[in-house]
């Protein structure tokens, strides 16, 4: 019987790449990375570097026997910079030793000669320049310009949410065995096992089936693995393929820090009008996309952010344009919410606005503006099963006396400060991709009857091997303890898509459900000739044991499962999904890109010192639209996860880089993660419905509750007020202790 | 030779390590023995991904505490009992383990076993049952993943599950409720079995108290060089009206002692808000001042206890010299080579003191100050007889405020008095914008702080309405 990875997580006895006895004839790879922000490359001096005993050998560019290019989406990423670089931290070589600290010598002892240009790490000022990654994109629906004239109150302004640091606990590393016939496998923690393969394959001019790509688990994700961490992989596999000998590469912190990505940065204008009460009648948005260097996936994020523009709320008419800005800054990627955040982030900041000057709480336009049934959301898709007001109206019962007694505090304490603000949710769930919306699943019974699952969902602590094993046992009706879920690999599961978007488990629990339910039609009929039943509808097969209209039979799994081997049944399965209806036009962009939305709302309440600018996030109320959950743990465990991490994004978390492009809060001890004490409480209430969208009318749970944590913003923002009238109200994330002190004094 | 032979008890195995001396112990775990439980999700002491229980035997007890292996140097681990997860598993999960699982605290597992360490850590040194306490002894370690939930629910799960009482034989007690593994029992005489490593003493050799801030600025420097552990001795006294503590005392000593939190009543908490449990059990207070960071939490604190070193060089002399000396420019001390602070003393006046430490810093918690400030303050009725302040984070060193002293001297407290030692300060910081904020804001927050000092120890005499 198999214990749950969180068992062997706990005895300290899983797995992760790093954990991997590696043989003495193991070499170790590191990259000589660039040190300026830009400029060409007018010589390396390699001479020392190779001097040193220990070094194996160095490759750059010039050693790409395919093409030196990684990008999944687009064209324009180098693995090796071959004459122009483009940030802080760019590989420009790959150096091979015996030991990681051999590389990491010979790499600093590489002199590289540049010449110097002109770097740029503002969106705006790219946007000036017209570096864009791609033209701007605008989604509409009524005419804003129209509809100004009707506005009782109009408010404009700016925003800006800053970068975020995955910090993902393990960082990126990958394995690279050489094997027979120039084939390579890669150990790798990657969420996308297919697109390292394919990139591997490409950039060393090999079929990909010469190439495969393991992943056991991850030490978590959260999207800093999804396109970047085919680089470290691709460069262990280009020394492991040159050499011949199996190498490992790990970044440290401070390297993975250093020269990866982040959250993309965002600054946006915004103008929304309102009529008298407080009905949102127009939102027009510019959204500024700091996309660092090269595309990743920043278009495709662009595009989430275009999809979330307008919140949680039904506004007539809307005009939201974004474009992706080229800086000189290490590529931004994905990261949970995927460009969502920083959307929601303006939406939630204009009503802010447009509420202070109207004198009201921010919660009575929110109310009033919230999604119904039925509406259409100005991307052309239906709003169905939509719960928006529902989860509202759920909150609102436990929040009873709250802003009251919140009042009262007010009044009795000057030099404390609390306040309480709101966040409906409304996210949609498909890879808008629409072709990535496709799955497969292997599942093999063996004669002991114990179950084996293959799919493409990467396990990096979001809990979907618990899921589909959920799905597996519910569909057999055997134990869980029957089941394992193998490692993800691309020998096993071809072309799979990365797991991401938050649905790893609608993807492949829908496969797995369809592979098992295969499995099960044929042990029906296993069943019923070894009971000699004529209607194979009337055979069950409940907790391991067959029923024949409702009667148990002697008949056991474990029998059953050798039965069916003795007659030369088939116990393996393989199936495929692909989410039905949802396609998306974008020369119209309009369309029906989601399977479905997760709805919810959360209340926020925070206590503010107004003395020394210090706060503390006390409770987090939430009412999740989870769907009918299938672990009610890990859904909570990622819920209260995405929320501390949100609350992280809008707080404590700053990225701060030095006027040449070089991060200076490169280790866990200048950029401030929440730790137990930054948590807050958090209780969380489901809204208990079916989504018949879904496996097993379950619901995607990965991403969407990080955006409860954009109250936290405005709750500061209120708290602030309350101390010091004053005060100008800005839209600038993360909300640290120096900006709330500042806040607090700032006379006009 | 950088190289020692350092024998110890690996989990329940004894063993000897011929490393290099400035080797980490986590890599010797997890390379050398292939014990790959502890992560290493930092190596810079601030995640506890890494951490392992340490036990030796102080003051005739085996006494464990969970420290991190990244910053603790090979050559520490002699003669000790050094657990990891591995050594703290059973055949079935422990019960700290099973609360762990039962109440969600684990996603993707990376940080995991050092939270089993620090729980098990926290089991064998509380005196009684307390949520606060727990929760900062596991304050050393990072979740990415659960958002502390699910740890929470497990904390006060078990605090219900075990209440501890003040037993003697807590070791004994917490192998019978299965929360350590049989073999503990027997460790204490097998460590008493091992000899005492001498390392020759060297001139050029980098002396090294609790490596904290060492191993975190300069490890490869460290694998390789010279290194002379200091010898633990902490002792804290007080002889007529003057407090001595030995250099070598850890921050978690201090912080636990009854006489300075009977000197101060808000000690212990002021001491949660430097670094974290782990590494206050290796941090000195000798190793905070000698590295003379100009926001040193110790510096500030005793800098305004106009505190007094012992330095005493390699041949024995001793010579004292007043803290606020000691900081010359930015990381410049006034010691000599081979020289090494012995200890710190400072007078304590006659009861109550009126003492105040304020730190802020981004994370309210384990993070390095913005700016941090103390206060010290004798009156006679409602007039300062004597003031100290210091500041840190706003200079090159940690600050006395010179001239903000001078003037509270002989003043009467009152709003404009306050205000005016404020605006004084001002003009003696000289702050820089760094990662830890713009110098604006030091600024306004050494303001503040100073503020707050006032309010705090005297709130009757002054009006905060006006001194905002
Ligand atoms: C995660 C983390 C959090 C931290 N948080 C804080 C914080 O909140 N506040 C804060 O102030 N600091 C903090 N620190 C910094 C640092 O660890 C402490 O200042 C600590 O007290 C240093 O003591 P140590 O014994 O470990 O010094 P070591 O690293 O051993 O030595 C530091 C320096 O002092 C010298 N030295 C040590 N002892 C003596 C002596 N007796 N005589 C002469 N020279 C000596 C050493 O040669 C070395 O140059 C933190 C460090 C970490 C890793
Ligand atoms: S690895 Fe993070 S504290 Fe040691
Ligand atoms: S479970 Fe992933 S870091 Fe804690």
């Amino acid at each position: 019987m198999s214990h749950s990875d969180a068992v062997l997580h706990l005895r300290g006895e899983s797995i992760f790449v790093d954990d991997i006895v590696v043989t003495p004839e193991m070499l170790h790879a590191f990259p000589l990375v660039s040190t300026i922000a830009h400029g060409l490359i007018k010589n390396i001096d390699f001479q020392a570097a190779q001097a040193l005993e220990g070094v194996v050998a160095i490759f750059t560019a010039a050693n790409i026997a395919g093409e030196n290019q990684i990008g999944n989406a687009s064209v324009g990423e180098e693995l090796l910079a071959s004459r122009e670089v483009l940030y802080v931290g760019q590989p420009v070589a790959i150096m091979v030793a015996k030991t990681p600290e051999l590389a990491k010598q010979a790499a600093a002892l590489c002199q590289v000669e540049y010449q110097i240009l002109e770097a740029i790490f503002n969106a705006r000022i790219a946007d000036n320049k017209g570096l864009h990654i791609a033209p701007p994109r605008t989604f509409a629906v009524g005419n804003v310009d129209n509809a100004w004239q009707d506005c009782a109150v109009i408010v404009e302004g700016q925003t800006e949410s800053g970068a975020q640091e995955h910090v993902y606990f393990e960082t990126q590393i990958a394995l690279a065995y050489p094997l027979e016939n120039g084939g390579l496998k890669l150990l790798s923690a990657t969420q996308s096992p297919s697109f390292t393969q394919k990139i591997i394959a490409r950039v060393l001019n090999k079929p990909m089936h010469l190439v495969e790509v393991d992943v056991l688990r991850l030490g978590g994700g959260f999207g800093g693995k999804e396109e970047q961490a085919t680089m470290w992989a691709t460069l262990a596999a280009l020394a492991a393929d040159k050499t011949q000998q199996p190498v490992k590469l790990a970044l440290s912190r401070s390297e993975d820090m250093s020269f990866t990505g982040k959250r993309h940065p965002y600054s946006a204008d915004f103008k929304i009008g309102l009529n008298a009460q407080g009905k949102i009648l127009a939102y027009q948005v510019k959204f500024y996309q700091n996309a660092g260097a090269t595309a990743d996936l920043s278009l495709a994020i662009l595009e989430r952010t275009l999809f979330h523009a307008g919140g949680s709320y039904f506004i007539p008419n809307l005009k939201a344009t974004a474009v992706s800005c080229q800086t000189h800054l290490p590529s931004n990627t994905a990261f949970r919410g995927f460009g969502a955040p920083q959307a929601m982030f303006v939406m939630e900041a204009a009503i802010f606005a447009a509420a202070e000057k109207m004198g009201l709480d921010a919660s009575v336009i929110q109310q009033q503006n919230l999604l119904s049934e039925g509406d259409y959301f100005y991307y052309g898709m239906k709003a169905e099963n939509a719960r928006a007001k529902a989860s509202w109206q759920q909150l609102q019962q436990r929040l009873t006396g709250q802003q009251q007694a919140i009042a009262e505090f007010n009044c009795t304490h000057r030099l404390e400060k609390k306040a309480l603000a709101l966040m409906p949710l409304c996210f949609g769930i498909a890879f808008t991709a629409t072709f990535l919306n496709q799955a497969s699943a292997l599942v093999h019974i063996y004669t002991d009857g114990s179950v084996s699952i293959s799919c493409g969902a990467v396990e990096m602590g979001q809990g979907v091997k618990n899921k589909l094993i959920a799905v597996a046992a519910r569909v057999l009706s055997i134990a869980e303890n029957r089941i394992k879920i193998e490692s993800t690999n691309t020998t096993r599961i071809a072309n799979m898509s990365p797991t991401a978007a938050s649905n790893g488990s609608d993807l492949n629990g829908q496969a797995v459900l369809i592979a098992c339910q295969q499995l099960l039609a044929s042990l029906k009929k296993v069943a019923a000739e070894a009971l000699n039943v004529t209607d194979i509808d009337a055979i069950r097969i409940q907790q391991e044991r067959v029923y024949v209209k409702d009667v148990a039979t002697d008949l056991t799994w474990s029998q059953l499962i050798g039965k069916a081997y003795m007659t030369r049944t088939s116990l393996s399965a393989q199936a495929f999904y692909a989410t039905p209806d949802i396609y998306f036009d974008r020369s119209k962009e309009s369309g029906n890109p989601f399977a479905y939305h997760v709805y919810g709302c959360a209340a926020v309440e925070v206590t503010l010192d107004c003395l020394r600018g210090r706060y503390q996030v006390d409770k987090v109320r939430i009412v999740h639209d989870g769907g009918q959950s299938l672990d009610l743990k890990v859904d909570i465990g990622q819920i209260e996860g995405a929320l501390v991490q949100g609350l992280g994004w809008l707080t404590s978390e700053e990225i701060i880089f030095d006027d040449s492009g070089h991060l200076k809060t490169n280790d866990l001890s200048q950029y401030k993660i929440p730790d137990i004490y930054a948590a807050p409480e958090i209780e969380i209430e489901f809204l208990n419905s079916d989504n018949p969208a879904a496996v097993l009318n379950s619901k995607a749970v990965g991403e969407p509750p990080l955006m409860y944590a954009i109250a936290v913003y405005f709750a500061l923002a209120k708290a602030v007020q309350a101390f010091n009238p004053d005060w100008q109200t800005v839209y600038d994330a993360p909300f640290t202790p120096e900006k709330v002190l500042l806040a607090l004094y700032r006379k006009i | 030779m950088n190289k020692i032979s350092a024998t110890f008890i690996l989990n329940h195995r004894q063993v000897t390590a011929k490393v290099a001396l400035g080797m980490v112990a986590l890599d010797y775990i997890r390379n050398l023995q292939k014990l790959t439980g502890s992560k290493q999700a930092c190596r810079t002491g601030d995640c506890g991904a890494c951490s392992v229980l340490l036990g030796r035997h102080e003051k005739g007890k085996l006494i464990y505490h969970a420290v991190n292996s990244c910053l603790l140097p090979m050559a520490a681990v002699h003669g000790c009992h050094l657990v990891t997860i591995e050594g703290l598993n059973t055949a079935e999960l422990n019960p700290i383990q099973q609360a762990v699982l039962d109440n969600g605290g684990v996603q993707c597992g990376f940080c995991s076993p050092g939270f089993v360490v620090a729980m098990t850590a926290y089991f064998l040194n509380a005196q009684t049952a307390n949520l606060d306490e727990f929760v900062d002894a596991v304050a050393g370690n990072l979740c990415r993943c659960s958002g502390y939930m699910g740890i929470k629910r497990a904390l006060r799960q078990l605090l219900q599950q075990y209440p501890l009482n003040n037993s003697e034989n807590r070791l004994q007690d917490l192998i019978e409720r299965q929360i350590l593994p049989d073999y503990f029992v027997a460790i204490a005489p097998r460590l008493a079995e091992i000899p005492i490593l001498k390392t020759p003493s060297n001139h050029d050799a980098i002396m090294v108290a609790g490596g904290t801030d060492l191993f975190v600025q300069r490890p490869q420097l460290l694998a390789a060089s010279q290194l002379k552990l200091l010898e633990s001795n902490q002792e804290i006294t007080l002889t007529q009206q003057q407090c001595r503590i030995t250099a070598s005392t850890t921050l978690e000593t201090l912080k636990n002692s009854p006489l300075l939190q009977s000197l101060f009543p808000q000690f212990k908490k002021e001491m949660e808000m430097i670094a974290t449990t782990p590494i206050r059990q290796r941090a000195t207070v000798g190793g905070n001042l000698a590295n003379a960071s100009p926001i040193a939490d110790m510096a500030i604190f005793f800098l305004a206890l106009a505190a007094q070193l012992e330095l005493r060089s390699l041949n024995g002399e001793t010579r004292s010299v007043r803290l606020q000396d000691f900081f010359q420019t930015y990381k410049q001390i006034d010691l000599q080579a081979g020289e090494q602070i012995a200890a710190l003393s400072f007078s304590c006046p006659p009861q109550p003191i009126l003492f105040s430490f304020e730190k802020v810093s981004k994370r309210q918690y384990s993070d390095i100050a913005s700016v941090n400030s103390a206060l010290f303050l004798e009156l006679e009725q409602e007039t300062i007889k004597t003031a100290h302040l210091s500041a840190g984070g706003v200079a090159a060193i940690p600050l006395y405020l010179a001239k903000t002293c001078a003037y509270l001297q002989g003043k009467a407290i009152s709003n404009e008095v306050v205000k005016q030692a404020v605006n004084i300060a001002q003009t003696e910081i000289s702050p820089i914008s760094d990662q830890r904020g713009s110098a604006e804001y030091k600024r306004l927050l050494l303001r503040q702080l100073i503020i707050a000092h006032f309010l705090k120890l005297l709130p009757d005499l002054l009006n905060a309405e006006d001194l905002l």
